[in-house]
């Protein structure tokens, strides 16, 4: 009796490790020719509108030379043709600065104190006076018109300074340098109710405090300006941002801006350390670019000072909506991205419903049971080819637009290159994020229509339809915050001020979510997605 | 049999043969009544949501407002058309409908009419279901002839005329995406360039700051201007008239359909 030795074959075993199912996904991935000319033309479109935009807007400013704007334009567009570089504030940031300033020399440490009884909306002098017999309706008051006390380096826009102000409808405020911003007593100032404020200077530290009674005081913040030379100017001030109103905000996108102007009344103003003059001296502080040509004026009786300001000491924010034609943050030419999505989308749809389409799926998991990897190691690839995708689409179009607007001298909006960079980043994130998603989508319906249709419906419409707001604005910004859409705040690069009144619409290039809870809602999807997909992979019959 | 069967009246036969196979096609598929059904229920419910989401202000366009839903369900409608052509690629069945009727323009044209009455019809149930919502609601929230706002009424002709423009334009929609999945077969594809070319030129155009190419980009829209046909408020500071609006649609869904034509025509299927 000898035994038998079964046959083995001679081949050796082959791995069935993870890296090879990864290896599988990716071959199947890269060999199909329509799939790669998919993701081609995503970062063609998505890089092909950014140039357009850079195109369009710097047709639009082509002063007397013949661009396709012709000459019709020049008129519109006289503006942004004669922009000067925007104003910028010690961050680097764009500000505005225009304000009326009561103002002495101060010469070293000091401090100075006054109190504020009023806080009222004036009729700005644009507006002219009006016809005999016809009553103008009453004025608002800006919600951030703002009138107190500021230590600022020189009379020069955009130099550095400390103030602590009352507002509008937003209480006692101290801010510095534009973007800082600390709240102090809460409450509307009145003759009844007044409001004392205090700012003084030890060397590079301005500390601010506030009271309601002159004689119990709190500190509201200390700052240091870096580099203040020993003699600055000091004294009160009032100022009063444009306003902003849409005119139904709703499927027609009119907006109107208008100068305000407001005016405080000040007493009790008294002033300790090194104060070499002896009077007050009234002035506008505003930039020479005219954009904000600044008002005012104000009134000394017997230590008591009214003082009339307009215009505003603040970040600008960027976009259409605010004024700020003609000056683009480089993030905003990734708006082709939407589109440049949906070819993604179709491409992700297909690695998936193409293997049910072909009978492939049944190949894949006899090589391959484990169904849970399966879907893992392809929402791996198709993943890591979407975020390549939209890396080298967003770098392509940030760099050429950059580049672009640069040859044509089309200003840009000043942004720290951080803030360029950032998205960029997210752009990838987003696209990837989105990839998967799709993906997960396909396992489910795993018919390509379908499954193209619902990716679309659920992550671009909500876009579309809150940007070109087709829906009313609160339904729109709900969209943005709830559906996969929210994802698209990744993209967001300018900073949201709580400070400044102005809009904040996806067509500015803000979005309602911030960009890390934007990413959170949208990794729900995802995870809620693949989870749903996975069990109907494992339960149903392939 | 045969000789018989094309020896009366053969081309209107063929034509109505061809019709009725469509017919039978799309009556026995469960996907066509769920989507019509979905396309009206859509249209109702976005544009009663967009009505009672609206307080009352100056100077809305109560017509186009009730009509919001139509911007959601023409995605369902092209879906719609996208399935009746690329479902016989991916099962194959195109070269039984070719064998059947060899005449592929006949075939084409069969399915232009039958998906575009499917949608007139839908369109029209949808329409008047929305014009009725916002007749319901709209007065609840202050839009009523106090303050400016005559009741919707399609009595009154520019009212009418956007009802009956929303139809139309629903229908054309279904034709444009018909002629595109005609030509891109696959219905990935064909879904993801109809949506593409719907949503791409109003988010450009809304963010172009020349206003002049604002105003061409919005011209040769086919979403944009086709939707110039639901406007009753302002209609003289449109880029075009509310007619010539649904015709430049109308041309797009005409240039698809050739297009769709001549690839159907010289490519194999």
């Amino acid at each position: 009796m000898s035994t038998i030795t079964p046959y083995r074959s001679p081949v050796q075993d082959g791995r069935d490790g993870f890296g090879q199912l990864l290896h599988a996904e990716w071959t199947k991935f890269r060999t199909v020719r329509g799939w790669l000319i998919g993701m081609t033309v995503a970062v063609l479109v998505i890089a092909g509108l950014g140039v357009f935009l850079v195109y369009a807007s710097v047709a639009g400013v082509s002063c007397g030379t013949s661009g396709p704007g012709g000459q019709t334009q020049n008129a519109q567009h006289g503006a942004a043709c004669a922009a000067p570089p925007l104003l910028v504030g010690p961050g680097g940031e764009p500000v505005t600065d225009s304000f009326f300033f009561v103002r002495q020399p101060l010469a070293g440490n000091g401090s100075i104190t006054v109190r504020v009884t009023s806080l009222t909306a004036l009729r700005p002098a644009a507006d002219g006076t009006p016809p005999p017999g016809v009553r103008l309706p009453p004025v608002a008051l800006m919600p951030w018109a703002k009138a107190g006390i500021i230590i600022k380096q020189d009379l020069t826009p955009g130099s550095p300074y400390a103030a602590i102000m009352v507002t509008g409808s937003n209480g006692v405020r101290m801010q510095w340098n534009y973007t800082g911003d600390t709240p102090g007593l809460p409450g509307a100032v009145s003759a009844a109710s007044p409001r004392w404020l205090r700012l003084t200077r030890d060397g590079d530290t301005i500390t601010g405090y506030d009271s309601a009674d002159g004689a119990h005081w709190t500190r509201v913040g200390a700052v240091q300006l870096a580099g203040l030379p020993s003699a600055v100017q000091a004294g009160p001030f009032a100022a009063s941002p444009r306003s902003v109103s849409s005119s139904t905000g709703f499927a027609s996108g009119s907006f109107s801006h208008g100068p305000t102007e407001a005016g405080a009344v000040f007493d009790h103003v008294s002033r300790s350390g090194a104060w070499p003059a002896s009077t007050w001296t009234g002035g506008v502080v505003a930039p020479s670019n005219g954009n904000n040509p600044g008002a005012g004026e104000y009134h000394q009786v017997a230590g008591q000072f009214t003082v009339a300001g307009s215009g505003d000491i603040a970040p600008l924010v960027p976009g259409p909506g605010n004024g700020g034609v003609g000056h683009n943050t480089a993030g905003s030419y990734l708006l082709g991205t939407f589109v440049g999505l949906i070819a993604v989308i179709v491409v992700a749809t297909m690695f998936m419903t193409a293997e049910y389409r072909r009978g492939l799926i049944r190949t894949t998991l006899a090589a391959s049971p484990g169904r849970g990897r399966v879907l893992a190691a392809k929402a791996i690839v198709i993943g890591a080819a979407a975020f390549v995708t939209g890396l080298v689409a967003a770098a392509v179009t940030v760099i050429s637009a950059t580049a672009m607007a640069h040859a044509n001298g089309y200003p840009l909006w000043p942004q720290p290159w951080s803030a360029e960079l950032s998205p960029i980043a997210g752009t990838a994130l987003l696209v990837a994020l989105i990839a998967v998603l799709t993906l997960a989508v396909g396992t489910m319906v795993r018919r390509s229509a379908a499954a193209t249709m619902i990716a679309i419906v659920v992550i671009v419409v909500p876009y579309f339809l809150a940007f070109t707001s087709a829906v009313p604005d609160g339904i729109g910004t709900w969209l943005l915050r709830i559906t996969p859409a929210a994802g698209f705040t990744l993209q967001q690069s300018a900073p949201r001020y709580q400070q400044v009144q102005a809009f904040y619409r996806p067509m500015d290039g803000f979005f309602p979510l911030a960009p890390w809870a934007g990413f959170a809602v949208l990794c729900g999807w995802v995870a809620l997605a693949l989870a749903v997909a996975g069990y109907l992979l494992r339960h149903r019959d392939a | 049999m045969s000789l018989a069967l094309s020896a009366g009246r053969p081309g209107h036969r063929a034509w109505t043969d061809t019709l009725h196979a469509e017919w039978t096609k799309a009556r026995t598929i469960a996907s066509t009544g769920w989507l019509l059904l979905a396309a009206v229920v859509l249209t109702v419910a976005v544009s009663a949501a967009a009505v009672a989401a609206t307080a009352a202000a100056p100077g809305l366009d109560l017509a186009r407002l009730s009509l919001t839903g139509v911007q959601a369900a023409q995605a369902v409608v092209a879906l719609l058309a996208v399935l009746a052509v690329s479902s016989e690629y991916s099962t194959g069945m195109i070269r039984v409908t070719l064998t059947a009727m060899p005449r592929r323009h006949t075939v084409l044209a069969a399915k232009a009419a039958l998906v575009g009455g499917l949608v007139l019809a839908a369109g029209t149930v949808a329409v008047l279901a929305s014009v009725l919502a916002g007749r319901l609601i709209l007065p609840g929230h202050g839009f009523t002839p106090a303050h400016g706002y005559q009741l919707l009424s399609l009595g009154d002709g520019p009212v009418l005329r956007a009802a009956c423009g929303s139809v139309l334009y629903l229908a054309l929609i279904a034709l444009l995406a018909l002629g595109i999945a005609t030509a891109a077969r696959d219905p990935a594809v064909a879904t993801g360039a109809v949506l593409a070319l719907l949503y791409l030129v109003p988010v450009v155009a809304a963010v172009v700051s020349n206003q002049h190419w604002q105003r061409h980009l919005e011209q040769i829209s086919p979403m944009t201007a086709g939707l110039y046909v639901q406007a009753t408020v302002g209609v003289r500071a449109l880029p075009l008239t509310p007619w010539q609006g649904l015709g430049v649609l109308g041309l797009w869904a005409a240039g698809a359909l050739i297009l769709g034509g001549l690839v159907l025509r010289f490519r194999d299927a």
